[in-house]
């Protein structure tokens, strides 16, 4: 999947940037939507579907947003609901001090200079109205204690900076309150659904997904195609045939992943590479038609909407009767099964402490919410050795690890994913420290933001992370860019392609069952993307 | 703007303390009635915030997680980073509030030709926060000796510390030294930073000159424009006690000191100085990272609409069948 990058200036053009803010006010610069920069509207269609309030059809450009009437009083009834319900959203409203540690470390701010993108201003955008609407200060002083009326303006501005905002976390980890501008964001734009402005790109695949299972709204027999294609894909390549599960009752394990994984190449690799580790492990699992997403826009487009795409995960678990869920490579996906799923729709007390059926480890650490990441249970098993691995088959990839925003800093998933790298290909090398780890940096296309009328901000956005690949690839000749998210998987392409061209993405586990020698394989001479493995490049030129 | 109508209200105040004390002789105004009301509105309006904050349920546990889980075994969690139980979040509150642990990481991001970012280390802007706001404690610890008698122990050890260079007559404190030197670069670096100018709001700047105002009118009493310490502590001590007197001849420069801090008690609650309360109640960082382990409870989770298999078999039955998934209902 290559996206055309024609549209937008050359890196250095597009660098032309000043940090510096301008001299006029930030209250006094309006929002201007400029090409490139912002995500197309939610279709009327897809918020009818979910039943969400104001449907209809409109663009950011219009001068008259078609807001409800009594649209302000809305927004008042809905951030005084929101200060009541969340403590975060309180603390996060009152105890900034504006040291500016978070400034640079927005990666749209690096990369735009648009001081609105730094995160404090960010959530000034939204503490100006609640000092005006909630405290006897801004009442009072007004502009003078940093309070503004709350007009359309300010509507316009939240909903183009709220969707510049890939709700990475990475501004939390360096606040000294730990005032995490994810949880503002996620406030802004539940305000904004209130009203009816969302992103289509958002609002398309959770529509989709509450209907058919999948953000990409495939169909159960279509869901089944795909996956006995990549058998077939599988067979071609190893000469050995493999089941697809789905909807089996009984088995031992759900099997949940991103429906990226089978969606778009280099996502289909990954998807083939579980099967091949499944199938060589003998594992007793299932896919599910009906819970065949586990990536959630709803994360970001209301705690509401978490709760309703998500609810089907354990509903389905539930129906088939399987012991325990095992989840695929994905970042949101794992913040939601992480710290929101057990909360919104548990307590899980129908399945057992995930125990793996090959190495009899049990996971202790998932014994609440029953569900592992995959990255747990394969690096458990490489730990016990329980696979034959040739990373030979690798020899070509000069790998570096990209850490996905909410398993590095919402999870703490960081040396697992490495210990598998390792464990599959010789040639590993890290970028920069202050760049991965719970220092990452966002793709720049998370949160709903991964479109390709938005390319510009994504290329913006993603400037720190292909300024990081640059590096390790000019210093150690790096190739190949791995992740464990399905939406870095389609997002870090263009990233690459722009900033860092040369190197390709790849999910671990496509590493993994290059790597993977299965039992009564055919000699194998290509890897899974059909390229010659190393030292067979004569063999495919006969 | 937020600059100049600060600093104009700092000096306002302290032009108040002339009027009022100087000219007017309003002494027991000063001494007594407004100290005992900015200390009430501290007390009340500290706990009310607090209060408030801490009755807002927290739905979900969502710390920000800046180490290793723990996860299998053979693999290190980093329970400082990514604390899995109790011990590991008070170890990790203590260094966040007593080292500003995360102010420490700060980098500074930096545009190159190429174009590249690199990222080098700051550390000056932890370094004046941990000296500023460590000494201002110091400073406060050091004053209990206006309160008490006996004056407790540690006082005077802390004392004798912070005197110990033995500089000049009094002693010169180095708090003194550290507090005025780190706020004068907190409030330097808020004007030359273009970002953290363009951020930057009356409300920051006003605390930073009422804090400098206090710092610097009680050196200059200690050193300059000496005032009766025996009468001080008279007056102190009478407040505490809640027997308020208020000695003759104390001298200006006190009442001036003492306005200011009145004027910071008073104002504390209503701003974002309430960060010394609120640091301790932030969920990012006060939770543990054990979310897989044990559930958390939303006080307020409420059912949804879900779109049921039930729904989805219905709609899609037929295709199912046709290519053999299994249905509920044949």
């Amino acid at each position: 999947m290559s996206e055309d990058l024609s549209n937008v200036p050359k890196p250095d053009e597009l660098m032309g940037i000043d940090h510096k803010p301008p001299r006029k006010g930030w209250m006094d610069v309006p929002v201007d939507f400029k090409p490139g920069t912002y995500s197309y509207p939610a279709k009327a269609k897809n918020l009818k579907i979910l039943g969400m309030p104001n449907p209809r059809e409109w663009s950011p450009t219009d001068e008259d947003w078609k807001l409800p009437e009594n649209w302000k009083e809305i927004v008042r009834e809905g951030f005084k609901d929101r200060l009541d319900k969340y403590r975060s959203f309180q603390l996060f409203m009152d105890i900034c001090v504006r040291c500016g540690a978070c400034a640079d470390k927005c990666h749209f701010f690096i990369g735009s200079g648009d001081p609105k993108n730094m995160p404090v201003l960010r959530a000034e955008l939204m503490r100006s109205v609640y000092r005006k609407e909630f405290t006897t200060s801004g009442k009072i002083f007004g502009k003078l204690a940093g309070a503004r009326e709350l007009t359309t303006d300010v509507i316009k501005e939240w909903f183009y900076y709220f969707y510049q905002c890939t709700e990475c976390r990475r501004c939390s980890v360096f606040c000294p309150y730990g005032i995490d501008t994810a949880e503002i964001t996620m406030m802004g734009r539940e305000l904004l659904h209130l009203l009816g402005c969302g992103i289509n790109w958002a609002m398309e695949p959770v529509a989709n997904c509450f209907r058919t299972g999948n953000h990409l709204g495939l169909q159960p027999h279509g869901f089944k195609d795909t996956l006995e294609f990549f058998a077939d894909d599988i067979e071609d390549l190893t000469g050995i045939k493999i089941d697809v599960p789905l909807n089996k009752k009984g088995a031992e394990i759900l099997f949940v992943v991103p429906s990226g994984d089978y969606f778009g190449d280099p996502g289909t690799y990954t998807c083939m590479g579980y099967m091949m580790l499944f199938h060589e492990l003998g594992l007793d699992y299932t896919w599910s038609t009906y819970a065949s997403e586990g990536g959630n826009f709803g994360l970001f487009t209301s705690h509401e909407m978490i709760k309703r795409l998500n609810a089907k995960i354990y509903a389905e678990a539930k129906r088939l009767g399987v012991k325990w869920i095992l989840g695929g490579e994905c970042g949101h996906m794992w913040r939601v099964m992480h710290q929101y799923m057990d909360t919104m729709n548990g307590p899980a007390d129908f399945l057992e402490v995930p125990t793996s059926p090959i190495t009899g480890t049990r996971f202790e650490n998932a014994k609440s919410t029953k569900m592992v990441h995959i990255m747990e249970f394969t690096s458990d098993l490489m730990w016990h050795n329980r696979l034959r691995l040739d990373p030979g088959r690798n020899e070509n990839l000069i790998v570096t690890f990209h850490d996905s925003c909410n398993p590095a800093r919402a999870m703490g998933l960081i040396e697992e994913p490495r210990y598998v790298i390792q464990k599959v290909c010789n040639h590993f090398h890290e970028m920069p420290e202050n760049t991965i780890k719970e220092q990452t940096f966002c793709c720049g296309g998370g949160a709903g933001l991964g479109n390709d009328e938005n390319m510009e901000m994504r290329l913006r956005g993603g400037f720190p992370r292909g300024n990081a690949v640059r590096y390790v690839q000019e210093k150690y000749g790096v190739n190949r860019l791995a992740c464990i998210c399905a939406i870095d998987r389609a997002t870090l392409i263009p990233v690459c392609d722009y900033w860092a061209p040369g190197v390709e993405v790849t999910g671990v586990h496509e590493m993994v069952a290059n790597a993977l020698v299965m039992k009564g394989e055919k000699e194998r001479t290509t890897n899974l993307r059909g390229e010659p493995l190393p030292g067979k490049e004569e063999v495919e030129d006969e | 703007m937020g600059l100049w109508f600060s600093l104009f209200t700092v000096v306002i105040l302290v032009l108040l303390v002339f009027m009022g004390v100087g000219v007017v002789g309003l002494n027991s105004l000063f001494g007594i009635v407004i100290p005992y009301a900015a200390l009430l509105v501290f007390l009340v309006g500290v706990v009310y915030r607090v209060g408030k904050w801490a009755k807002a349920p927290v739905p979900f546990r969502i710390p920000t997680t800046c180490g290793q889980q723990k996860s299998l075994p053979w693999i290190k969690a980093n329970n400082l980073e990514s604390p899995y139980n109790t011990l590991g979040v008070i170890v990790r509150m203590a260094l966040e509030v007593l080292l500003f642990r995360s102010l420490f990481r700060n980098t500074r991001a930096e545009l190159r030709d190429g174009p590249r970012v690199v990222y080098g280390g700051t550390k000056w802007l932890w370094l004046a926060g941990l000296a500023f706001h460590w000494s201002f404690l110091l400073i406060l610890i050091r004053h209990l000796r206006f309160f008490t008698e006996p004056i407790p122990f540690f006082v005077n050890l802390f004392e004798g510390m912070d005197g110990l260079f033995e500089i000049g007559v009094p002693t010169l404190y180095m708090t003194d030294i550290i507090i005025l030197l780190a706020v004068t670069y907190l409030f330097l670096r808020r004007v030359v930073i273009p970002q953290i100018r363009y951020i930057s709001l009356a409300a920051d700047y006003f605390p930073l000159f009422l804090i400098l105002g206090v710092a610097l009118s009680g050196v200059l009493m200690r050193h300059f424009y000496k005032v009766d310490i025996f009468k001080v502590k008279e007056l102190a001590t009478g407040l505490f006690s809640f027997h308020p007197v208020v000695p003759e001849g104390i001298g200006l420069a006190f009442y001036i000191h003492l306005f200011l801090v009145s004027t910071l008690l008073a104002y504390f609650p209503f701003s974002k100085l309430m960060h010394m309360g609120g640091v301790f109640l932030s969920p990012t960082r006060n939770l543990a990272n054990n979310n897989r382990m044990r559930r958390h409870v939303n006080p307020w989770n409420y059912p949804v609409k879900v779109h049921t298999y039930e729904a989805y078999e219905d709609e899609f039955r037929e295709k199912m069948k046709a290519v053999g998934i299994p249905v509920e209902k044949e």
